[in-house]
């Protein structure tokens, strides 16, 4: 199931894969799912592989290696889909950052979310909430998303966009679960061309 | 939002900080470049721009602070964050002190580091709508090619403006590189005559003769050699202005002639007695004290009177210092399009070095150094050395100082390198208190270095 790192395959199921090391909560992953099948209208495959990732852990910084997560994603992922979200529920870190919620491929195949600092242990549907949330932020990136400061999702609601920065869980919860009419418009483009559609003055931070 | 892009340089040896640092920074829409070491980054400072420089503090070879140190000279204008494995207040004191703007402790929070960015960026914004304000400001430095904030020139250009809309005659004095035939050009264009023809004429440059010739034209056969018949340039000025650089230089015929111009608006070409009418505006400058050649008996002073009915005086540019880098600024941007050449700006060193330069040659030999400059520089910023401004040969005593005021400002200059820049040392030297000798720093421009320890 070997393929080359980062080419994106449109179309095709999202694959939807629990990679953690507890048990699968099946609720907080079929909410996951409905959300981005619901956000990206695509078809989403969820499994539960039972392989999990391997030499991702860094034992001296006791995380995981969210790079090298991806790069066993990419890996294995199955042949028909055309991107692949890990859930994980360890903890993700890239080497200059003490931590990340999740990370994903800049027009890549491969997304990860974790849950280890986003689980609300007394609540359930928040969990979900701001797995969801992270997921569909994650593969935007995937589909040639960048951070976005919009302030209003696509519904009209006074929120930061879902391809919003979220560096922290405050900034997960404050943002909405959907994209904003620029992101929208700048996802349709990218199924339509399959690739980036930043120009200089679109870009946000430009 | 700012439509310019901001591009940040990651400056670290290990592959995976470049890599993962780029991935984070490109998902926030940046454009990120990086480099394996000191010098790499070096090179790439040279060739392109650059808002942000993210620098890891140890590295083999030339380190973090060595990088920033290089990257303060090559492009002022990039911020530096110093990134650093081991939080010390050393470094973050000695990376602060050569102008890093903050330090990151790696690994940082993702919350620290968006922060950090965002405040950088919103900073560069401010800067440039700064800029911009400061652009539109400069506007008003300006009458037309001319550039000058400082009081006097400012009085200067009201009145050419005022003197522009008249048709009277203007005298123009100050002296050489003041700037007198560009204020002259510029009177020509906010004149009603702007559509007509402006022609300058130096009356030190031809021999009487010849600029007789030159101003009133002359018949075939009027002298030997005059084959055909020629205008001079009081015809070719009709309608427009007529300048007439380094009057003070004519001779006593001449100015006899062009006092009958003046007085009568009609003269005969050479070899010629059909007059001819002119409507021309006559703009005379000369850098030599008429009055006293009035006096000395060498000009008319009939042809004085006529010409000195709006004199203009040009002040020189030691009487206006603080013009300096406001025209150094104007130089850089004007030769940049003309030698094909991007200059940032002038070190802090080369700065003050010129802002304490005499320039006997006033605003002309500064264009002219600046433009040597230009050319010679090997950075984006011109240093001291670039000027080529050398000080007396050893043993060769400096020019005698023009006035009062620059022997003040050499000798001030003078203690406070012999007091190793300690100011109250230096006041009791000159038996001065410390506040009136600030005062003169900062009216001399003179620059303060550290004081020895």
């Amino acid at each position: 199931m070997e393929r080359p790192d980062g080419q994106a395959r449109l179309p095709g199921p999202i694959a939807l894969w629990w990679i953690g090391e507890a048990a699968v909560d099946g609720d907080v992953v079929k909410t996951v799912a409905e959300r981005v099948a619901r956000e990206f209208a695509r078809e989403v495959a969820v499994q539960t592989p039972i392989e999990r990732p391997a030499g991702t852990l860094d034992a001296k910084r006791r995380q995981h290696s969210s790079r090298e997560m991806l790069k066993w994603l990419v890996a294995h992922a199955p042949a028909d889909a055309s991107r692949v979200l890990g859930l994980t529920d360890v903890d993700l870190f890239i080497p200059v950052l003490t931590f990340v919620f999740g990370e994903a491929q800049l027009e890549g195949v491969a997304a990860v979310v974790s849950a280890a600092r986003l689980a609300a242990p007394a609540d359930r549907r928040l969990t979900a909430a701001r797995l969801a949330r992270e997921a569909v932020h994650e593969l935007g990136h995937t589909f040639g998303l960048v951070h976005c400061d919009a302030l209003e999702d696509e519904d009209g609601r006074a929120a930061p966009c879902v391809m919003a920065r979220s560096p922290s869980v405050r900034a997960v919860d404050a943002k909405s679960a959907r994209l904003c009419p620029g992101c929208r418009a700048r996802y349709v483009t990218f199924q339509q061309d399959g690739s980036h559609v930043y120009r200089e003055h679109e870009n946000p931070h430009r | 939002m700012s439509t310019a892009s901001t591009r940040i340089l990651i400056v670290d040896d290990e592959e995976i900080v470049r890599e993962s640092l780029t991935g984070w920074l490109e998902k926030d829409g940046y454009t990120v470049a990086s480099a394996a070491d000191g010098p790499s980054a070096i090179e790439k400072l040279h060739h392109e721009p650059w808002a942000i420089l993210l620098v890891d503090m140890k590295m083999p070879g030339m380190d973090g602070l060595q990088v920033l140190e290089q990257a303060r000279k090559i492009q002022p204008q990039a911020t530096t964050v110093i990134m650093t494995a081991y939080a010390t207040v050393e470094t973050a004191v000695s990376a602060m002190k050569i102008g890093a703007y903050d330090y990151l402790v790696k690994p940082f929070d993702p919350e620290e580091l968006s922060l950090m960015i965002q405040k950088i960026v919103r900073q560069d914004e401010l800067l440039r709508e700064n800029e911009t304000l400061r652009r539109a400001l400069k506007r008003d430095y300006h009458f037309r090619d001319l550039v000058s904030k400082s009081a006097l020139m400012q009085n200067v250009f009201e009145l050419a403006r005022t003197a522009a809309r008249s048709q009277s005659t203007i005298l123009v004095l100050g002296e050489s590189g003041t700037g007198k035939e560009l204020l002259a050009r510029a009177i020509h264009i906010e004149s009603p005559r702007h559509s007509g023809p402006f022609v300058a004429v130096s009356c030190a440059a031809l021999t009487e003769t010849l600029l007789e010739s030159e101003l009133f034209g002359h018949e075939k056969g009027a002298f030997t050699g005059a084959a055909a018949r020629r205008r001079g340039t009081f015809e070719t000025a009709q309608g427009g202005t007529i300048f007439l650089d380094e009057i003070g230089d004519v001779s006593p015929k001449l100015q006899v002639d062009l006092l009958r111009v003046l007085e009568d608006r009609r003269f005969c070409r050479v070899g010629g007695s059909e007059p001819i009418a002119v409507d021309v505006r006559v703009i005379a400058a000369t850098n030599r004290d008429l009055n006293k050649a009035v006096l000395d008996g060498t000009f008319r002073d009939d042809l004085f009177y006529r010409l000195n009915v709006i004199p203009i005086t040009v002040p020189p540019l030691r009487d206006r210092r603080e013009d300096i880098p406001l025209l150094v600024e104007h130089f850089i941007e004007r030769m940049s399009a003309e030698l094909g050449r991007k200059v940032d700006g002038v070190s802090r060193d080369a700065m003050a070095m010129l802002m304490s330069h005499p320039f006997p040659g006033n605003v002309r030999e500064l264009r002219n150094i600046v433009e040597r400059a230009m050319v010679c520089a090997s950075g984006p910023v011109l240093q001291v050395i670039d000027f080529g401004l050398v000080g007396p040969a050893p043993g060769q005593p400096a020019a005698p100082p023009a006035s009062l005021e620059e022997v003040e400002r050499r000798h001030i200059a003078a203690i406070l390198e012999q007091s190793g820049g300690n100011v109250s040392q230096a006041a009791r030297i000159l038996d001065i208190d410390r506040v009136t000798l600030y005062n003169k720093i900062k009216k001399y421009g003179l620059r303060l270095r550290e004081p020895a320890v």
